[in-house]
């Protein structure tokens, strides 16, 4: 088939690429070459567009194992335990096809963890829909979280955590990012370098069909009208074989068999074997004769760019290969010896006797093109006086308004769709600042959590990102665990547009500023760009999941207000910032405006401070301070612990909103019984903390002093009205 | 006392009721589904999970394994099985049990903790408990909702062969304490000679007050007390 510039432009392919490989390959690719080259080269695979920041990220710390450029990171948590972990997005599928599209977005982060040699432990996950008046929004919302819930469920991995967030500007692009966490010895990581000439590589795993083809591709470019006709490039999973690919795999890492491993995640067979082969320097020759295959008569071309789930590529002993089959035939998988690792540094395949592709592995992956891209900074919008008239807006009505709005709303309709106790080591449930795991035959845990704030990004990138590495901070210590590291998803529109290539880039150096200081590096993620359909983008919206350690599970700490008649104190300082606040937004209906600025020193000093208090065990429960402000977290308190409070707001130089509706950062609400109140006064005075005293727990209702008194039912029934409302369930 | 906790491809439950039999000193194997002989057991469990991917009904492939035989007989000769969530799903498809699990009545999967009544303290898995004690353990299944003819019903009912209903805090059986749409409430049955118990929530789940709750420890200790 002669390749033409129409063929080259649908593999994705700039004109001026299509003559740097020409130029790299010394020949005219082929057709398979040519597929080759878009599944390597496109943004997905390739980072062409975002390397030259991600650079500039911090990515060490004393307790990183292994930073960005494997499957996942890894940070030592001591006694030889050591947690992988990354997240990553499946945002283009999800929203052709919800079900299978969220649920090999599972799969694909499932495998990146236990192809490391780590058992999965925990998934958690970000989702973002659009409004949810929009007729897409019902069906896609109960199709990601059904197809979330399909994968996990079966692979009996719990799913503890995440966030659901709905903003008209996902309406025909929702985003669904999948977060993994596993455990695994610190002596027994796997990874994908591979080593030696000669070895034996192996495919393991599901058969190899026609479903993905392209699906990276697909990821690297705007949906246009038709985005519906894309169907046949999502992927299909089954969390079934899955489950057997983790259990085979698991037991062929407990003896050194294995030289290397990688997923066949996106761009398949060709990205898998690449970068083994990249990584360890060497070339790998494939004969295609021998891939297991689902259909018939599949072209080396299909075989190439399918993106089946649930398989492997391993480089092994050469004389371990035939225990390594007998395990994989007991788990009912395919095990098939496909080629042989070469010191020619070249990816050769070959199908029906005939060498039908030869390429430098150095071409597809270290000479791929970096693009500096044009960027424009943001301007944030000065704060201005709010021209609003607050008694309008009565406190209590605003409150319920908040609670009953679908980002603020309870959200036991979707995590009650997770299996989220199996594994029996779930000490802290969805629905908490963090999930919280123990370390399986251990009194020691990590701490989980997944953040964004698209809004305050959109008004300033730069802030933004500083704000939900700090808020993912926040959230590790407020269950009283000692945060160590980061991954982030970092989900964006068209990088071609200086406008989106600005937020990306201001994005990046808030989240720098912030992981530097709070020495919170990142070891793993992912860029997902053209997040756009017919021209209109998404919210810029970075992804952090962090993950912490709790030396001691007997010092975990909760948000439920646990005693009547204790103490409720504000830790760090309210100055009553509403621009980009769920009280703007939702309530008086104004967007713009600058978001609240953290200051990093007060974050670490707070925050260091409430982690010693947990420690000490002086506090009976703690919540961070986040979206909607003072309010909703006294009321999410009272409502988990079933105990009301009487609140009087202690400042009288900012009104009644502002202090009580304010997203000013870095700030907490701490609960302190009698007996140990004049003990935590005495270290925040010595520590020169901010804080003020806003009232005591009672019984059944939430006071506010001369405004309102309501009970708590009542408060909960509000909070979680929405969901069953929605799908019709109350 | 000895245990086997039968391992299918799909099973997800296995490692953690193991933990729980191991926690009170009972002494476990695993047996893979692919074997033909059940090593010598007092008790068999047949763990949560996805047997065979749930393919074709839930339990059903599990129904027809190899090693099913052997259970079938461990059964019939009064020994103890016990079958948790997709264990009790296996139970009713080789016909252990009667009735069937359908998809729960809002038709989508279902993980909460929940309340339950004791109905029959008479067995060997509930000794430990009293009548009409109120106990809290998870579930977190798909398939749970229990269904019979009502004459099978009656017959359950009258024989005293339920063994735990779904309720609320303080007790009540209702509608809405009713988490899957089960005929009678229904969680958990027995066999006519009780020796067989099959039940859709995890009292493997709930064995450390660390997990917030120990109400399934009671059940592996009466298991213990019971030989």
């Amino acid at each position: 088939m002669k390749i033409t510039p129409e063929i080259i432009d649908k593999h994705g392919i700039k004109p001026e690429e299509y003559k740097k490989i020409i130029s790299l390959i010394e020949k005219k690719p082929n057709l398979l070459e040519l597929g080759i080259f878009s599944a390597m080269w496109n943004e997905h695979c390739s980072y062409k567009s975002s390397k030259k920041y991600l650079k500039t990220l911090p990515t060490k710390n004393k307790k990183v194992i292994q930073g960005p450029g494997e499957n996942a990171g890894v940070i030592d948590i001591e006694d030889n335990d050591a947690i992988v972990f990354k997240i990553e997005s499946h945002n283009h599928p999800s929203f052709i096809e919800p079900y299978q599209g969220a649920a090999t977005g599972v799969g694909g982060i499932l495998r990146d963890v236990f192809t490391m040699g780590a058992r999965p432990i925990a998934t958690l996950n970000s989702i973002h829909f659009g409004s949810h008046e929009h007729p897409k929004t019902k069906n896609l919302l109960n199709g990601v979280v059904s197809g979330i819930g399909g994968y996990g469920n079966c692979m009996g991995i719990p799913t503890v955590g995440g966030e659901v967030k709905f903003d008209s500007s996902y309406n025909e692009n929702i985003l669904v990012n999948a977060m993994a966490v596993g455990l695994v010895k610190k002596n027994k990581i796997f990874y994908s370098k591979a080593k030696g000439t000669d070895q034996p590589v192996i495919y393991v795993g599901s058969k190899t069909g026609r479903d993905g083809i392209h699906g990276a591709s697909m990821a690297s470019a705007e949906f246009d009208k038709n985005a519906e006709a894309k169907k046949p490039t999502v992927q299909v999973g089954d969390p079934f074989t899955e489950k057997l690919l983790l259990e085979a795999c698991l037991e062929l890492m407990k003896d050194d068999s294995i030289i290397s491993i990688q997923d066949m995640g996106a761009a398949g067979l060709t990205s898998s074997s690449v970068e083994m082969a990249s990584k360890g320097n060497l070339g790998i020759e494939i004969n295609l004769n021998k891939i297991p295959c689902r259909e018939d008569k599949m072209t080396p071309y299909e075989m190439m760019l399918s993106e089946s789930q649930e398989r492997m590529l391993l480089i092994l002993n050469s004389e371990k290969v035939e225990n390594a089959k007998k395990i994989f035939i007991k788990w009912g998988l395919d095990f098939s010896v496909i080629g042989k690792t070469t010191n020619t540094k070249n990816l050769v395949l070959n199908f029906d006797g005939e060498e039908v592709a030869n390429l430098p592995v150095n071409s597809l992956s270290n000479n791929v093109p970096i693009y500096d891209r044009k960027w424009k900074k943001n301007v944030t919008s000065i704060k201005k006086n709010l021209q609003i008239d607050f008694k309008s807006f009565k406190i209590l009505e605003s409150l319920k308004k908040i609670l009953m709005s679908p980002n603020n709303a309870e959200k036991s309709w979707v995590w009650e769709q997770y299996d989220h106790t199996v594994m029996g080591d779930t000490i802290q449930k969805p629905g908490g600042d963090s999930a919280v795991i123990r370390i399986h035959g251990k009194n020691k845990g990590i701490a989980i959590t997944v953040d964004s704030s698209a809004h305050y990004c959109l008004a300033n990138p730069v802030a933004g990102g500083k704000q939900i590495v700090s808020e993912a901070w926040r959230n590790l210590i407020s269950v009283g665990a000692s945060p160590i590291a980061i991954t982030n998803c970092l989900n964006f529109g068209n990088p071609e547009k200086d406008k989106i290539m600005g937020q990306f880039v201001e994005c990046i150096d808030g989240i720098s500023q912030a992981c530097t200081y709070l020495d919170f590096p990142v070891v793993s993620g992912n860029v997902s760009f053209y997040n756009e359909t017919q021209n209109k983008a998404i919210l810029p919206t970075p992804t952090i999941g962090g993950v912490g350690l709790l030396k001691n599970l007997n010092t975990m700490m909760t948000k439920n207000i646990k005693e009547v008649g204790s103490y409720i104190l504000v830790i760090g300082k309210t100055l009553g910032h509403l621009h980009q606040s769920e009280f703007l937004i939702e309530v008086v209906g104004i967007k713009d405006g600058p978001p609240p600025e953290v200051n990093l020193f007060n974050e670490k000093n707070n925050g260091l401070l409430v982690q010693a208090l947990i420690s000490k065990k002086l506090l009976n429960s703690v919540h961070d301070i986040s979206s909607g402000g003072i309010l909703i977290a006294l009321s999410e308190m009272c409502i988990s612990g079933n105990i009301g409070a009487k609140i009087k707001i202690p400042n009288d130089k900012i009104r009644p909103h502002e202090y009580l509706f304010g997203e000013d950062q870095s700030r907490y609400l701490i609960e302190v019984n009698e007996k140990n109140k004049n003990e935590v006064y005495k270290i925040l005075e010595k520590n020169s903390i901010f804080y003020e005293m806003l009232g005591k727990t009672q019984k059944d209702s939430l006071v506010l002093d001369k405004e309102f008194n309501i009970k708590l039912n009542n408060l909960n029934k509000l909070n979680s009205f929405w969901f069953r409302n929605y799908f019709k369930e109350n | 006392m000895k245990s086997s906790v039968i391992v299918f491809p799909g099973s997800n439950c296995d490692r953690d009721v193991a933990v729980a039999l191991e926690k009170f000193q009972i002494k476990n194997q695993m047996v893979w589904h692919d074997e033909i002989n059940l090593p010598k057991s007092d008790l068999v469990v047949l763990p949560g999970g996805f047997s065979y991917g749930d393919y074709l009904r839930t339990g059903c492939i599990a129904s027809k394994s190899r090693i099913i035989n052997d259970v079938i007989k461990h059964a019939k000769n009064g020994g103890l099985v016990l079958g948790i969530c997709n264990g009790f799903q296996i139970l009713i498809e080789t016909g252990l049990l009667s009735g069937v699990l359908l998809r729960n009545k809002k038709l989508r999967f279902l993980s909460k903790n929940v309340f339950l009544k004791v109905i029959n303290v008479d067995n060997k898995f509930c000794l430990n408990y009293k009548k009409k004690d109120i106990i809290e353990l998870p579930i977190a299944h798909n398939e749970g909702n229990y269904f019979a003819s009502k004459e099978q019903i009656k017959k359950l009912e009258d024989k005293n062969l339920v063994a735990f209903k779904y309720c609320s805090e303080k007790g009540n059986i209702n509608k809405s304490t009713n988490p899957n749409g089960s005929s009678n409430n229904i969680a958990g049955i027995l066999n006519d000679q009780k020796n067989i118990l099959g039940i859709m929530p995890h009292p493997e789940r709930l064995i450390d007050p660390l997990l917030a709750g120990e109400d399934g420890s009671l059940m592996f200790k009466s298991l213990i007390k019971s030989l």
